[in-house]
């Protein structure tokens, strides 16, 4: 029988530890809505997301009363729209009314993300990826709740430079099509490497095409946990460190699974994954650079960051991996810097780099993630950093993702306020020596030598 | 059968378990078990309960119970049991 001390750690990690189910994803398959015609396509597309959804924030709100815990987004990921809308779609301004299906459909269903607006394209871009990607710029600023992603490389094939470089300019015309809302429309676009088919967290959430017609994936949270848990621990061994945190990704893990099964039930839609995740907020207390000066770090940034990070993200996943029968998503902790005060402190004392960041990428999910950077940087210069990522993810067999804010009329010492889980971010510096020649030359990164196991 | 958690954290005063139970008992939730400590001055109760037969439904009790806990300045949360088993239970 439970006992009053379990129930009472248990609500403290909720009501003081910020403990908290971070999202319930249902990825919904588009392939069956693929029409030569636009219009019909496109109403497909609504009637299909708003009919499988209609129940799906009433029924998070209800498992929310049941457990006493706060579930915070509710959101939808589909099918990569390149893919869906490759028949009807000859330019990309119609990929942007697609756009604009999605947005409503959103509305429609009181979800506050859109996910999937999205291209494969780690080998080649075929033409309706192309049109899709030159569309992302429009399709963002017009609409107000759909998230875009682009996967450029992968372990087993290597990295599309061509779509890189394209990137790299997609991503500094959508900073220019929405610079009256400080660039926004570039924290809502990712550029992966390795990109999981199941991840629940946005921007990069997309239902892959190894889906089934629909699924409920559910990403946890709690850094605010794991660092209270640890303060138990100080000056104590490694040992102890990591039982700690192993016991506490447990715990929380655990109720992301309850939730996700709870709400595969009341859906009637399979479960899918539980994302373990460690995935901040601008709260305080709230924070994965806490979780790292806890364990004994002045700040995060110092040496010794990588390593703590290496050792959190691989304990979160030993304590959840048993929580959940279905582990997948991104999985591990996230180090954007916007939406963690912690990372936002460590920026503003000249603690935290770029480079420190980049390093940091290498062992954990999932990358260089809302960071501002000056709006002049080079449109080749955004290329470059995404090749580097990309190569990170590609040679280590690991997620990689860059989500860069190149704000529009600011420069290294403003700020930038994206507002709600978006955070606020000191914009930081480039490194300002160019890698044009290199990003220009053309065609692809082959596949790694580590690829070849067949 | 499955059971409610329903705990009670706040300053201690006159009359907080009776308006409880009176408001469990007025919705027909059977009590199952109490347990209630009093750490420097602050009050903690908790109570394993069965709502399967309530006359209200459970996000009711919930709001209704918090409405309660406002008024005489406690905190009461109602929670279905199984968060509290699969976190601390495998």
């Amino acid at each position: 029988m439970i006992n009053i001390f379990e129930v009472n750690e248990t609500n403290k990690m909720i009501e003081q530890e910020k403990l908290d189910v971070r999202t319930i994803t249902l990825g919904i398959s588009l392939l069956d809505c693929c029409d030569s015609d636009l219009d019909v396509m496109n109403r497909k597309i609504y009637d299909k997301i708003t009919t499988m959804a209609k129940d799906l924030v009433s029924t998070g709100n209800d498992i929310e009363k049941l457990y006493g815990i706060p579930i915070v987004n509710k959101r939808i990921s589909v099918t990569p729209i390149a893919l869906v809308g490759g028949q009807a779609c000859k330019c990309p301004e119609d990929f942007v009314t697609i756009a604009k299906t999605l947005d409503e459909a959103a509305k429609a269903s009181h979800v506050n993300f859109i996910g999937g607006y999205s291209a494969l394209v780690s080998k080649g871009m075929t033409r309706a990826d192309e049109n899709l990607i030159r569309s992302i710029p429009t399709a963002l600023a017009c609409t107000e709740r759909v998230c875009s992603s682009v996967n450029v490389g992968s372990t087993k094939t290597g990295i599309d430079m061509d779509a890189v470089k394209l990137m790299g300019e997609i991503v500094k015309a959508t900073a220019e099509a929405t610079k009256e809302k400080d660039s926004l429309g570039c924290a809502k676009l990712v550029v992966f490497c390795n990109a999981p088919d199941d991840n629940p967290f946005m921007a990069g959430a997309f239902h892959g095409v190894t889906e089934g017609d629909a699924v409920i994936n559910v990403g946890v949270s709690g850094p605010g946990v794991v660092k209270t848990a640890l303060e138990a621990v100080r000056g104590k061994s490694f040992e102890e460190l990591c039982e700690t945190v192993k016991k506490t990704a447990f715990k929380v893990t655990r109720v992301g699974q309850l939730v996700a099964k709870e709400a595969s039930s009341r859906l009637n839609i399979p479960f899918g994954i539980v994302d373990l995740s460690l995935a901040p907020t601008p709260a305080v207390g709230d924070s994965v650079a806490e979780i790292l000066e806890e364990m004994g770090l002045e700040s995060v940034g110092a040496p010794g960051t990588t390593a703590a990070l290496a050792l959190l993200n691989d304990q979160v996943k030993k304590g959840g991996v048993m929580a959940s029968s279905y582990v997948g998503g991104l999985s591990g902790a996230f180090i954007p810097v916007s939406e963690d005060q912690g990372m936002i402190d460590a920026v503003n004392r000249g603690a935290l780099t770029l480079e420190k960041l980049e390093a940091m990428t290498c062992v954990c999910s999932v990358g260089l993630d809302m960071i501002a950077i000056p709006g002049d940087t080079p449109a080749t210069t955004i290329a470059g950093i995404i090749a580097d990522e990309a190569a990170i993810g590609m040679i280590n067999q690991k997620t990689t993702a860059v989500r860069l804010i190149p704000v529009i009329g600011k420069g290294v010492g403003e700020t930038v306020e994206f507002g709600g889980l978006l955070g606020y971010a000191p914009i930081q510096t480039v490194n300002p020596f160019g890698c044009e020649d290199f990003v220009n030359r053309g065609g692809r990164i082959p596949a790694p030598i580590h690829s070849f196991k067949n | 059968m499955k059971k409610t958690i329903i705990t009670v954290v706040g300053k201690d005063c006159v009359g907080i378990i009776a308006k409880v139970c009176t408001y469990l008992a007025n919705n027909r939730v059977n009590i199952l078990d109490i347990s209630q400590t009093i750490v420097q001055e602050y009050f903690n109760m908790m109570m394993i309960v069965d709502a399967n037969e309530a006359l209200k439904s459970f996000d009711v009790l919930v709001t209704e119970l918090e409405q309660i806990g406002d008024e005489i300045g406690v905190k009461i949360r109602c929670q279905h049991e199984d968060i509290f088993n699969k976190m601390h239970r495998i």
